[in-house]
């Protein structure tokens, strides 16, 4: 090779380095997601999981501009909850029941499909669904519906590795996206109905071996045990269906775990039923605990605390310190200490009653409601599992709810049979005589909600706990939440409307009727110089950037 | 005072003879569930007209005859809860002479509650209801067919009643005709609205969200209105329906009640 080939040959390998770099999500690209605000790398957007874009160019003076660019119609009428990655121009979405598809971010168009065949064994409690993705390098991660974990090569969509982390036909599932720590694939499963032993477990994100698994009801050897009674701990629950955090300077990963089973009859279950509704804070090589948090002591009312933990930095009592803020489906906003688990403050964001405050401590102060009066939050809480998210630029947590919303709780006796529904409850929501689905709304009428309850968003100050504002929905609310860093909110509902407020204020400056359901959480990205923000709707989803 | 109820499907479909007890009795507790659930009089008397036609042929009257199975002594072969019971009734149980039976919620309803009450229910002293009697007084005295269709023939006001014989129990009817405005359902809500330029809209709910509602207005008119518009919104807990508690003597309710319960829908 001559000089001049050669010279030439070394401008072009400069040249092609970055992109091939670019084309590899390495473990410090993960740590930083948030600095790459066209890109959504991560599930929640970043470890901290605020749900927070940096983007600039929507902004509440020109949000009003908003318009469709694309639709994507999933093949699937069953509920869409996922949240897309977007990966340097390349988006990459789930459909139920398992399949992956890469997208053209700016047209909507797909590249390929990977089609996962679940097993007839599944059984998922609450619908065949899926999240999202979790990605590393070339390596996109699923948790599939049958409790398997499959690795597929993001440029053509072909399986790497696949590797079944429980039992399907013993009522283990999976829904949620994986999160990827350093070179570890970390995921829980659900089960929670079916009165599973819950765990969180990870794997090598080139082989699929597991590495470790946490375990989220203790065995006779392991701490915690002795909040359970005889061999209730076998069918304890605990289940971990959302993604967790990482907060990388304390090497700590953090989960939310769900109800203890069976899940209403709290009377077959004496003791705090360690480590239901909890956050687990786990060491993120090891899977060792370093300390938990049970915001639901002996839950009797199905308040799955599986939430995804927000975590932020901020000054508290006039010092800087690491907190983590959970609006949890009890009712109750906590603010804890992510590095030491203590509780510093907790206060309703919905009107509840089993509860008249919370201890020092942040134990519940339990209140439990005479047989046949109404529980406030009912079952779905006072929110669930819907991704909330924090403003470091106005300070403010922001969460969708379910307000004025009960239920009338009657455990009934529960016989464990694995495989088999295992929840203990003859319970009425919201109340008796109301002629209305119980909660779960079917189609597009709503003349039920007087009865049922209504719903909103709240901007909660983790300073005080108290409400910044609140903007009221007629319907409930079970949207995820993205802010950004114009002080913008978007936010769908189960109406159907997808609405841009003022995160300052709650004031609405826009708002699209998308027609279908809005089960999923909000992102931004940018390609080719545009801002899109993409939404689930029904069974599509719509991507929006400004007028040309 | 309690009635015999003596309904029969084959009388129904010439001149119906129905019945309704029109006191409210005690509630009776079902076993197997530690929530004992809540039975209404007029449910029981509803399903023991339902069973006297339905089910006697292998029960028997006494609900003993099956070998295995004795309602009035709570005796079942499979049945735990008031779901189980409802699932057999519906399913039938395979290979045996339990066939299904396509009842509509309200009829199992009447079932479940006659059979978990069937030890203690007294059918001497009921009011007996005529379908025939009720659907006179439906179009006459009680002046219900001035608001209520039935399956399209009348007008639109209130909700078409062609099918109220399924959706609604007939503990609900009973105690809709005695306290409407107490028993009147979310989705049967009349709405008052006034828009900017003072036009008044009044009408029944069909639909709601944050920024919008639709309606039928009293000029049967579908309309949907934006919240943003308005200068006055209200969901009217109230109604226009009198209640038929002084109007209407017991065998007069029985008969109105009768006549409800065979409003089952176009098939």
């Amino acid at each position: 090779m001559n000089h001049s080939r050669r010279t030439s040959f070394l401008l072009l390998f400069a040249l092609l380095i970055p992109f091939a770099l670019r084309a590899q999500v390495t473990p410090e690209r993960l740590l930083h997601a948030s600095d790459e605000p066209q890109n959504w790398l991560t599930y929640s957007g970043s470890y901290a999981s605020q749900r927070y874009s940096l983007l600039k160019q929507v902004d509440p003076s020109n949000v009003k501009n908003l318009e469709l660019k694309w639709v994507f119609q999933a093949q699937s009428l069953q509920k869409f909850e996922t949240t897309p990655l977007v990966v340097d121009g390349i988006m990459y979405i789930t459909q139920s029941p398992n399949d992956v598809v890469a997208i053209d971010p700016k047209t909507g168009r797909a590249f390929w499909v990977y089609h996962y065949a679940t097993s007839p064994a599944s059984r998922p409690c609450c619908g065949i669904v899926n999240r999202g993705l979790a990605i590393l390098g070339n390596s996109l991660f699923m948790a599939t519906v049958d409790a398997h974990l499959v690795a597929i090569d993001a440029k053509d969509g072909h399986a790497l590795w696949n590797v079944k982390v429980a039992e399907p036909g013993a009522g283990y599932a999976m829904t949620m996206a994986p999160l990827v720590v350093k070179d570890k694939v970390i995921v829980g499963v659900a089960g929670g109905e079916f009165g599973v032993r819950g765990f969180i477990s990870a794997y090598e994100a080139g082989t699929g071996k597991q590495v470790w698994r946490a375990d989220t009801v203790p065995d006779p050897d392991q701490p915690g045990h002795d909040s359970w009674r005889g061999n209730d701990w076998e069918h304890g629950g605990a289940a971990v269906w959302m993604t967790g955090s990482y907060d990388p300077d304390l090497n700590l990963t953090y989960w939310g775990t769900g109800n203890p089973g069976p899940d209403f009859n709290a009377v077959q279950r004496v003791g705090d039923n360690l480590y239901s509704d909890s956050v687990l804070a786990l060491d993120a090589d090891t899977g060792k605990m370093k300390w938990y948090f049970q915001f639901t002591p002996h839950d009797p009312y199905d308040y799955d605390s599986v939430q995804v933990p927000v975590l932020a930095n901020a000054d508290w009592n006039g010092s800087p310190r690491k907190l983590m803020l959970w609006g949890n489906r009890n009712g109750f906003f906590y603010v804890l200490d992510r590095a030491t688990g203590k509780f510093l403050a907790g206060q309703p964001f919905v009107k509840v009653n089993w509860a008249s405050g919370l201890d020092a401590n942040g134990r519940p102060i339990a209140t439990p409601q005479p047989p046949g009066v109404p529980t406030y939050p009912g079952i779905q809480g006072g929110t669930n599992w819907y991704s909330p998210s924090y403003s470091p630029h106005t300070g403010l947590f922001y969460l969708s709810i379910w307000e004025d919303y009960g239920t009338i709780f009657a455990g009934v006796n529960a016989e464990f049979k694995e495989g088999t529904r295992f929840t203990g409850g003859a319970n009425t929501s919201p109340i008796p005589g109301a002629d209305n689905p119980g909660g779960v709304r079917q189609g597009p009428i709503n003349t039920y909600t007087e009865a049922l309850g209504t719903g909103g968003v709240v901007a909660l100050d983790p300073q005080t706990g108290q409400k910044k504002w609140k903007f009221a929905m007629h319907d409930v609310n079970t949207s995820g939440i993205l802010t950004t860093a114009t002080d913008l909110l978007f936010v769908g509902g189960r109406e159907g409307y997808f609405q841009a407020l003022d995160a300052r204020t709650g004031a609405l400056l826009w708002k699209q009727n998308l027609g279908g359901e809005i089960i999923a959480g909000p992102i931004s990205f940018q390609v080719d110089g545009k801002q899109y923000i993409t939404i689930a709707s029904g069974n599509s989803l719509f991507a929006f950037a400004l007028r040309e | 005072m309690k009635i015999p109820w003596l309904c029969s499907r084959k009388l129904l479909l010439c001149s119906i003879v129905s019945a309704v007890l029109l006191l409210r009795g005690p509630a009776a507790h079902a076993q197997g569930q530690d929530r004992a659930p809540e039975y209404f009089q007029s449910d029981i008397q509803y399903g023991a007209q339902i069973f006297a036609t339905q089910c006697t042929a292998c029960h028997g009257t006494s609900g003993d005859q099956v070998p295995g199975v004795n309602f009035r002594a709570g005796q079942f072969k499979r049945v735990v809860s008031d779901n189980d019971l409802r699932a057999t009734i519906t399913n039938g149980v395979p290979g045996t002479a339990m066939q299904p039976f396509a009842f509509g919620a309200s009829e199992l309803t009447g079932i479940v509650s006659y059979l978990r009450n069937m030890n203690s229910f007294d059918a001497r002293g009921s009011i007996v209801g005529n379908a025939g009697r009720g659907q006179a007084l439906f179009t006459g005295a009680g002046n219900c067919a001035s608001c209520h269709a039935i399956n399209g023939k009348g007008p639109r006001v209130a909700p078409d009643l062609g099918d109220v014989g399924t959706l609604r129990t007939a503990e609900l009817l009973h105690r809709t005709l005695l306290d409407p405005a107490g028993s009147m359902l979310p989705v049967n809500r009349s709405v008052h609205a006034v828009t900017k330029d003072g036009k008044v809209i009044n009408g029944r709910r069909l639909n709601e969200d944050t920024y919008t509602v639709q309606l039928i207005d009293e000029q049967e008119h579908l309309v949907s209105l934006t919240k943003a518009d308005l200068r006055e919104f209200t969901v009217l807990k109230t109604t226009p329906m009198p209640s038929y508690k002084d109007k209407f003597s017991a065998q007069e309710l029985a008969d109105l009640e009768a006549y409800l319960l065979s409003l089952k829908g176009v098939k």
